[in-house]
C-alpha cells in the first residue's frame, strides 16, 4: 500500500493477510469475527480494500510509469452477499480502468468455492503521480 | 444525527445500568471491534458512536503513520450496526447489506477516530443508515457513509 510493495503494512499484518498469485488471501482467526461464528464485515472490506490497493499499484507499475505513485482511496462501496464463514476468505481484484489519476476497481470475495461470492465491492483510487503534471495546491485545511 | 441530541429517549434503553449491559454485550460479542481497539462512546434512540484510538496496528502508511481505510470502515459499519440495535431497542440479528464510504480526507495520526451514525430509516425488514467519521471536530470530518441493513430476525 505504502512504498514499494513488498512487506505488507501493520494493518494488513493484524488482518493476517497473504498474497496467493493474483489472490489476497485472509487465514481465518478469532480476531476477525463480528457477530458470534461470522466475520466482521469490516475484516471482509479491509480484505477487499488492500486486494484493489495492490492490484492497481502492480498495474501502474507495469505500465511502466512511476512505480512511486501514492495511491489514495476516494471511496469503497461493499455489497454483502453471504455470511462471512469462519473459514479463509480471499479476494481477487478486477481493474476496470486505470487513468492518469483515477483507478476504477472491482473486488470479489469469496470461501470454499469461488463460485460463491461472500460480498464484492467497488473501489475508486486517486493516483498521486509525483513527476507527472503539477499537484493542485495542497488542501486548503490541512490541520 | 440531525435530531440526535434532542430525540426522545425510548424503550428499554432510557435506564442507564441496561444500557450499559447493552452496550457491553454488544462490544464483548465482537472479537473483531477487540481487535481494532473500538469502544462505546454514546447512543441514542437512533444513534450510536464509537471510537477507535490511535493504534500502531491500525496503520496502513507507515512512512506517515495514517491509518487504514479499511480500519474506518470497519468503524463506520460498527457504529451503522450500532445505531440498528438501539433504534428497535434490541438485539436483533441483521446483516449490513451495502455499506459505501467517501474518504474526504486521511486520518490525522495520532488522533483517536471517532464514528457516529444514525438509523434515519427502520422498515419491517431494511434500516437506513448514515454517518461520518472525525477525529475531533465533527464539521470537519474524515469520511461520510450510507447504507442498509436487512433485518434478518424479523418474520
Amino acid at each position: 500500500m505504502s512504498g514499494g510493495g513488498g512487506a505488507m503494512p501493520p494493518y494488513a499484518q493484524m488482518l493476517g493477510l497473504v498474497r496467493e498469485g493474483r489472490r489476497l488471501s485472509m487465514p481465518f482467526g478469532p480476531h476477525l469475527i463480528g457477530s458470534p461464528g461470522r466475520l466482521h464485515g469490516g475484516s471482509v472490506a479491509g480484505l477487499m480494500e488492500i486486494a484493489a490497493n495492490l492490484a492497481v499499484r502492480e498495474a501502474v507499475r507495469d505500465a511502466g510509469d512511476d512505480a512511486d505513485a501514492m495511491l489514495k482511496p476516494v471511496n469503497v462501496t461493499v455489497d454483502y452477499l453471504r455470511e462471512g464463514a469462519m473459514e479463509d476468505t480471499h479476494a481477487e481484484a478486477f481493474i476496470m480502468r486505470v487513468g492518469r489519476r483515477v483507478a476504477n476497481v472491482r473486488v470479489e470475495a469469496w470461501q470454499g468455492d469461488r463460485g460463491r461470492l461472500i460480498a464484492a465491492a467497488r473501489l475508486n483510487l486517486l493516483i498521486v503521480r509525483d513527476s507527472a503534471e503539477p499537484q493542485p495546491p495542497p488542501a486548503a485545511r490541512s490541520r | 444525527m440531525t435530531n440526535a441530541e434532542g430525540a426522545d429517549e425510548k424503550r428499554v434503553l432510557d435506564d442507564a445500568g441496561r444500557m450499559q449491559r447493552f452496550v457491553d454485550r454488544f462490544m464483548s460479542a465482537v472479537p473483531h471491534l477487540q481487535a481494532l481497539g473500538i469502544g462505546y462512546v454514546a447512543s441514542g434512540s437512533n444513534w450510536a458512536e464509537l471510537q477507535m484510538p490511535y493504534a500502531p496496528q491500525l496503520v496502513a502508511y507507515p512512512d506517515s503513520g495514517v491509518i487504514a481505510s479499511g480500519a474506518i470502515f470497519s468503524l463506520m459499519d460498527s457504529a451503522a450496526g450500532f445505531s440498528v440495535f438501539v433504534t428497535m431497542g434490541r438485539f436483533e440479528p441483521h446483516a449490513t447489506l451495502d455499506l459505501r464510504c467517501d474518504y474526504l480526507r486521511p486520518a490525522t495520526p495520532g488522533e483517536t477516530v471517532f464514528g457516529r451514525a444514525e438509523c434515519y430509516k427502520m422498515t419491517r425488514r431494511v434500516a437506513f443508515v448514515r454517518g461520518i467519521a472525525h477525529d475531533g471536530d465533527p464539521e470537519h470530518p474524515i469520511a461520510n457513509v450510507a447504507g442498509t441493513f436487512m433485518l434478518t430476525g424479523s418474520a
